[in-house]
């Protein structure tokens, strides 16, 4: 109980916010953006946090579930739920594959390398336009149903998201604290170290990689069936980078820091008309600060730093009981 | 075949770019051991600089060197309040670090320049040179010139000037070569200066070519970056070999292949090499320090 109580008291959160404000822009519209921002922050923070794997392309792969749903809902009248199946084993596949080769790669390599994919797939999306609609794009797919109700309205897809969101950040948490999680931990602190203990680097990182990659799969299968359109524009190279900075400003390894990065520049944009001619210059600006001052991230330093004071005050109050330190 | 030939001068063209923009990379790469995703941002911004005061009146040779000034100084820039002040960070650290300078970079060049794309004036006239059915722009003999002598100049400097080859002795071993008394913060710097230089000739010589704009040095960038690897990350006479192959690859495949998926052949080029030959074609297999 006590280890998951953050998730709880987010959950409620989550879950409250929106039953109470159904018909507010900002909950269920806007949310709804947050919401699938905080599943693909999350899934990438497991390879780029948890194994110490950067990709420059996960981008792509949010794209490739989105695009072979509504290819297969629109051209070939599947069920959507039956595609969305399908696009994930697809991209799991795919992601399997490449993944040999690919996490063989470090450090700049690899960076190269997942950027090459995210591109490849990219102009892919933009030039079978006899496949994918090209740069318009496809519109008209169809909406979602369960048990014969359709899912319509804001409320309904955040709901629905909500909970897809939510089971992602509990499995997070928990492959974290898993024996899965920790010969992650081990492959980012030294890959030959872990290899010595007796872990198989090469099928922990192929099975994270196949993970992350997969549930963005599904956050875009969702995406597409609630916007109803599709278009290239929404998974290019700029916005894996923008995923990689809200990673980087929750901070790596941590669940809730990504959930946190994710919230905050997803929402301000929304907030700060003034923005927008500034949109390009402050998220640079962001990345680097960060980086350099804080390469721990902001969620991830204020974090400690509460606990710390928190801490240190309970031990001026009674010194005999120190309390343990918490991580994570 | 004379489409052949064209290709060719298309591809020699644009490959020289890109050897240019790898060369700066290994130079920075060799310095500081970082891979320095800004590179293509150095390109953007000589050729926007030098763009933007040639179209307020000021003559094209000045503006140019100007344009190479602004851009020198805004790299040295780079190594003092960025990449300085990381100095222990990891590898992901540091190209996330440059990820966002080239971020910033962009964003400052929209709040100046917006969204259009702009044009520079062509060094000598328009007229072109035929050579059998093939045509060639002055403006083509222009980079493939300029390149060589920036290369050969780059190579003269390490080869045979003392600052060069504390430069290189840096690159070896920081600390050895701060005992035998080499400023290392200072050789950095220079590096950094020259590295964002070549970029802004780079982008200079080929922007009466190719309009530009704030997002033109991405890819370029990237192009340089594959470039480099292609060549052997770390080896600056792989760099060019690598840029002018690339070029001359991609403008075949452009041709004869698709022109859509012109940037897709050179990612796949780059994923054979990760591949299948991660050291790239001059460089040497290494192996991993624990």
């Amino acid at each position: 109980m006590k280890r998951l109580l953050g998730f709880y008291i987010f959950a409620v959160l989550v879950l409250g916010l929106g039953l109470l404000f159904p018909d507010d822009y900002y909950v269920t519209v806007v949310g709804t953006t947050v919401i699938q921002n905080i599943v693909l922050a999350v899934s990438l923070n497991l390879l780029m946090g948890n194994a110490g794997q950067i990709s420059l392309g996960h981008a792509a792969f949010f794209g490739m579930g989105a695009y072979i749903s509504a290819i297969l809902t629109t051209r070939f009248g599947i069920n959507p739920w039956a595609a969305m199946v399908v696009s994930a084993i697809t991209v799991a596949v795919i992601s399997y594959l490449i993944s040999k080769p690919i996490l063989r790669l470090k450090g700049h390599y690899l960076a190269m390398a997942t950027l090459g994919v995210g591109i490849i797939i990219h102009i892919f999306m933009v030039q079978a336009d006899s496949i994918t609609g090209g740069p318009d794009g496809m519109s008209d797919i169809p909406g979602l149903s369960i048990l014969g109700h359709a899912i319509e309205g804001d409320f309904a897809w955040y709901m629905l998201f909500a909970l897809f969101m939510l089971f992602v950040v509990w499995a997070a948490l928990n492959i974290v604290d898993s024996r899965a999680g920790r010969a992650l931990a081990a492959v980012h602190g030294s890959e030959i170290a872990a290899q010595m203990v007796g872990i198989d680097t090469a099928r922990v990182k192929t099975h994270i990689f196949v993970f992350s990659t997969v549930i963005a799969s599904l956050v875009g299968s969702l995406f597409v069936h609630q916007q109803a359109f599709v278009s290239p524009e929404s998974f290019s190279f700029f916005f894996s980078v923008e995923l990689v900075t809200m990673v980087v400003l929750g901070g790596l390894a941590s669940v809730f820091g990504s959930v946190f990065g994710a919230v905050i520049l997803t929402l301000l944009p929304e907030f700060l008309l003034v923005f927008e001619d500034y949109e390009v210059l402050i998220y640079g600006a962001i990345l680097m600060i960060i980086m350099i001052f804080l390469p721990d991230g902001l969620f991830v330093t204020m974090k400690r730093n509460i606990l710390h004071w928190l801490q240190k005050r309970k031990g001026a109050e009674n010194t005999e009981h120190p309390s343990p330190g918490m991580e994570g | 075949m004379d489409q052949f030939l064209q290709f060719l001068i298309t591809g020699i063209t644009v490959g020289s770019i890109y050897a240019l923009v790898a060369l700066g990379f290994t130079i920075i790469y060799n310095a500081s051991d970082v891979v320095n995703f800004a590179q293509g941002e150095f390109v953007m911004i000589g050729a926007m600089t030098a763009i933007y005061l040639s179209g307020k009146g000021m003559p094209l040779i000045l503006s140019a060197v100007t344009a190479v000034a602004v851009t020198v100084v805004i790299g040295m820039l780079l190594e003092k309040l960025a990449i300085e002040k990381a100095r222990n960070a990891t590898v992901v650290t540091t190209i996330i670090i440059t990820i966002g300078a080239s971020i910033l970079l962009r964003g400052a060049a929209l709040l100046l320049w917006g969204k259009d794309y702009y044009g520079l004036e062509a060094f000598s006239g328009e007229e072109p040179i035929h050579i059998g059915t093939a045509t060639i722009l002055p403006q083509n003999l222009w980079v493939i010139g300029g390149t060589a002598i920036a290369v050969l100049c780059v190579k003269f400097f390490f080869d045979r000037t003392m600052l060069g080859k504390a430069i290189l002795a840096c690159s070896f071993n920081k600390r050895a070569a701060s005992l035998v008394g080499i400023n290392v913060r200072m050789m950095l710097l220079i590096a950094y200066g020259l590295s964002a230089g070549l970029g802004a000739c780079a982008g200079i010589l080929i922007a009466p070519i190719t309009f530009m704009s704030y997002q033109s040095g991405v890819m370029l960038g990237l192009k340089g970056f594959c470039a480099a690897i292609l060549g052997g990350m770390g080896n600056s006479t792989g760099a060019v070999a690598g840029g002018l192959l690339l070029g001359i690859l991609e403008a075949l495949g452009a041709g004869f292949i698709s022109s859509g998926y012109k940037d897709a052949i050179s990612f796949f080029i780059i994923l054979l090499v990760l591949f299948f030959r991660p050291s790239g074609l001059f460089g040497k297999a290494g192996t991993e320090r624990v």
